[in-house]
């Protein structure tokens, strides 16, 4: 049995691939600050719709005369449908009343009456809710992880269950870290999309390994241990190869036609949902590929080395 | 599996998921006249939610960090309801969550609305009802008491005088202030008036008055059931509540953004479906094209989930992260494909006949494809055990994982993971065994015996 590629012998150089990607992530990160979509962080945040030219400085003028000082104004058009709006964001996370809103409306259509200002979205969110929020969905994504490091745990633990899970674990968080990476670099907002992106990669990464181990289990009930476990990995990974490419190829395939439709249609949205996740599955390709099982053979390696839990 | 196919097994399996796939896209309706009676429905009948369709999404909470009991909580709930009923909004969801003392509402732009303020209907629902019991039966009567007057109301079940029987009945209990308001006016009205009681301008109830009333206890009887006992004692709490609702956290989204994202996810899932015939079909050929079959159907398979296509399952808000779980589970599918289709490649490579090849390819594709799914499953459950309502199953499972959070804070999430799991579960049915039907049975056609045509090398079929 020979392996057509060894993906095990430049494994040190992958290593140092991911690890460079997460220090440059990371420290993005910690440079530039994380973008935290009001959803999060809590704040208010409106976009009015409008027809015509803008006085801005009128506009400025009339809604911190309701809201207050200090707000934030922007403006933006769409391009597929032409249409203005103007975002207007309070500072920090103040909130604004929805009576307090609606002061602000009929303040502006009473002034400028032909833009014909209308409310497209509003969103008001008080700190304590987003934070929340936040937190619930890491104690979710914690809950899951020790939940499939159990199952994985039990299903190959004829191959070493433990490290395998760990490893799982480890491949996850990297395909995770690569997704949040996305958010940050590219200055997108932390929100709901952010937490439905990492969730949907979470699922592909763990699948992705849990079929490559599987196929590394079967390998190890033909071959036993007489091939040694790197080119047992090898051979597995060799033969899941053209899977794990084409799984990949598709799904990229559809989520690229979302991403172009979405830039088509100006649907923000679905554009910084669709695009991280493209992302973190071309990620999930390269962390099944070239980390995880690398990972664990230089764990096994390391075992062996040292004699550490000598037991089977 | 020794199980041969059959040649027709491969008609009727795919002419079931045509004919299910067509009429879970396009529902089954039959159109009388100005009526349109739906029999089956479709996608367009979908329930989208706000994030996709716009509409509000508000939490309201009792202002000042008032601590309200349940009872409160489930007052106020009738309250809001009775508001929505009022402002003609049918479609509605309303949850409260008695831990944080929050009740979640969120409502769908109704088709058609062009002239709805948000703004100022969120002030409507959230204001507390103005409760009062008056002399006679009209809304202008004379005042008696108002809501702050009263103690609070029970739903009660017995017999309201001696040796009569059984029955519902609602049990009020006036505070000091109304006790003598009401004695006085009972003493007035004994036997000859009756008296009402209001929320705003809507009458709640009109009672005979049988004999005067000082000890501030009040029983009304009469025709109640369980269910409109319960709702009145509710409304007259929510009238007696000693806080008002604020609007802490909402929003809202208008129409116009969401009417173009439908489209464009119509029109993207079209071309990524054609996208992935091609590609299936190019690169692994007939199962390849099977699978691409299949794959319609567990779409199809899905939304009728979510549609309400089955009756024995309720129609479901469809949101963004809705459409996510469902990408994740379609990809998922594509993926056991993949798997079963690699395998019986490789089967065919080392040697094996089709039918040999077909079995053992078909097992041993088996194992990584439930533990792929199964723990996508685990993610899906967790996720609907953090993000969905209290009193859900899974809610209650992960309950010592989730207790220090309030529930459904975002309802989003949860319909990632509902569609996620239906779209997995539904997996099993069409990605795997639906393919593995239609694949044997196209195996037992003669002009489709080529070993080329699953994955082998061209002539030497």
């Amino acid at each position: 049995m020979t392996a057509k590629h060894d993906f095990m012998k430049h494994r040190k150089v992958f290593f140092t691939i991911s690890l460079v990607l997460v220090a440059f992530i990371l420290g993005t990160a910690l440079i530039l600050g994380v973008p935290m979509d009001i959803q999060f962080k809590g704040g208010a945040m409106a976009v009015l719709g409008y027809q015509g030219e803008l006085d801005l400085s009128g506009v400025k003028a009339t809604v911190s005369d309701v809201l207050g000082s200090g707000l934030t104004f922007q403006q933006g058009s769409d391009i597929a449908t032409g249409a203005n709006s103007l975002t207007i964001t309070m500072p920090g996370a103040q909130t604004v009343s929805a009576e307090q809103m609606e002061d602000t409306l009929d303040a502006l259509q009473a002034s400028f009456a032909d833009n014909d200002f209308e409310m497209l979205k509003m969103n008001n969110v008080p700190p304590t809710i987003g934070r929340e929020f936040f937190h619930k969905s890491w104690v979710a994504v914690g809950a899951a992880c020790l939940l499939i490091l159990a199952y994985i745990a039990v299903r190959f633990r004829k191959i070493g269950g433990l490290p395998a899970g760990v490893m799982a674990i480890i491949a996850l968080l990297n395909d995770l870290l690569i997704v949040f990476g996305v958010f940050v670099v590219l200055r997108i907002p932390l929100n709901g999309n952010f937490i439905a992106a990492m969730l949907t990669i979470l699922g592909y990464s763990i699948n992705d390994t849990v079929v490559m181990y599987d196929r590394i289990r079967e390998n190890e009930s033909i071959y036993g241990r007489k091939l040694g476990f790197e080119a047992l990995v090898n051979t597995s990974i060799n033969q899941s190869l053209r899977r794990s490419v084409n799984t990949t190829v598709t799904t990229c395939m559809a989520l690229a036609t979302v991403c172009v439709i979405a830039v088509l249609f100006g649907l923000d949205s679905i554009f910084t949902f669709a695009l991280p996740l493209m992302i973190g599955m071309i990620s999930g390709l390269y962390t099944s590929l070239f980390i995880t099982t690398s990972l664990w053979v230089t764990w096994e390696n390391y075992k062996a080395k040292h004699h550490i839990g000598k037991k089977k | 599996m020794k199980r041969k196919g059959k040649p027709w097994h491969l008609f009727v399996m795919a002419l079931l998921i045509f004919v299910f796939a067509a009429t879970a896209f396009f529902g089954v309706s039959i159109q009388s006249g100005e009526e349109t009676k739906t029999y089956i429905k479709g996608a367009k009948d979908i329930r989208f939610g706000i994030d996709i369709r716009g509409g509000v999404d508000v939490t309201f909470m009792p202002s000042d960090g008032y601590d309200a009991t349940d009872e409160q909580m489930a007052a106020a709930e009738t309250v809001i309801k009775q508001r929505l009923v009022n402002l003609n909004i049918t479609d509605n969801e309303v949850y409260v969550d008695y831990n944080k003392d929050r009740i979640i509402v969120r409502f769908p732009w109704k088709e058609g609305e062009t002239d709805f303020n948000p703004e100022a209907a969120i002030q409507e629902i959230g204001t507390t009802a103005h409760l009062t019991f008056r002399k006679g039966s009209a809304p202008d009567g004379e005042l008696i008491l108002e809501g702050k007057d009263v103690e609070k109301a029970m739903p009660a079940y017995g017999p309201t005088h001696d040796g009569g029987p059984s029955e519902y009945y609602l049990s009020l209990e006036f505070k000091d202030s109304g006790r003598e308001a009401f004695a006085a006016a009972t003493t007035e009205l004994a036997g000859k008036g009756a008296i009402s009681i209001w929320m705003d301008e809507l009458n709640v109830s009109v009672a005979m008055v049988n004999t005067a009333i000082t000890d501030g206890h009040a029983i009304i009887s009469g025709n109640f059931d369980q269910e409109s006992v319960i709702t009145m004692a509710n409304q007259i709490n929510s009238g007696a509540l000693p806080f008002a609702l604020s609007a802490d956290s909402y929003s809202t989204i208008s129409p116009s953004l969401g009417g173009s994202s439908l489209k464009a996810m119509v029109i993207a899932g079209v071309i990524a479906f054609a996208l992935i015939l091609v590609f299936m079909t190019v690169v692994y050929r007939l199962p390849g094209f099977l699978a691409s079959v299949a794959l319609l159907g567990q779409t199809a398979a899905t939304l009728a989930f979510v549609s309400g296509y089955l009756p024995a399952f309720n129609s479901f808000t469809l949101t963004l992260p809705g459409i996510a779980g469902i990408i994740l589970a379609i990809g998922m599918g594509v993926d056991a494909n993949v798997i079963t289709a690699e395998r019986i490649r490789e089967e065919i490579a080392s040697g094996k006949t089709l039918d040999g090849a077909l079995s053992s390819g078909f097992a041993r594709g088996l194992a990584p494809i439930i533990d792929g799914n199964v723990t996508i499953v685990i993610v899906a459950c967790v996720l609907m055990g953090a993000f969905g309502p209290t009193d859900g199953f899974f809610a209650k499972v992960f309950t010592p994982i989730f207790f220090a959070f309030g529930p459904s804070t975002a309802g989003t999430i949860y319909s990632f993971g509902y569609t996620l799991l239906v779209g997995v579960l539904l997996n099993f049915v069409f990605g795997v065994l639906c393919t593995r039907i239609m694949i044997r049975g196209a195996s037992r056609i003669k002009g489709l015996r080529k070993l080329w045509l699953y994955g082998g090398v061209r002539n030497d079929g």
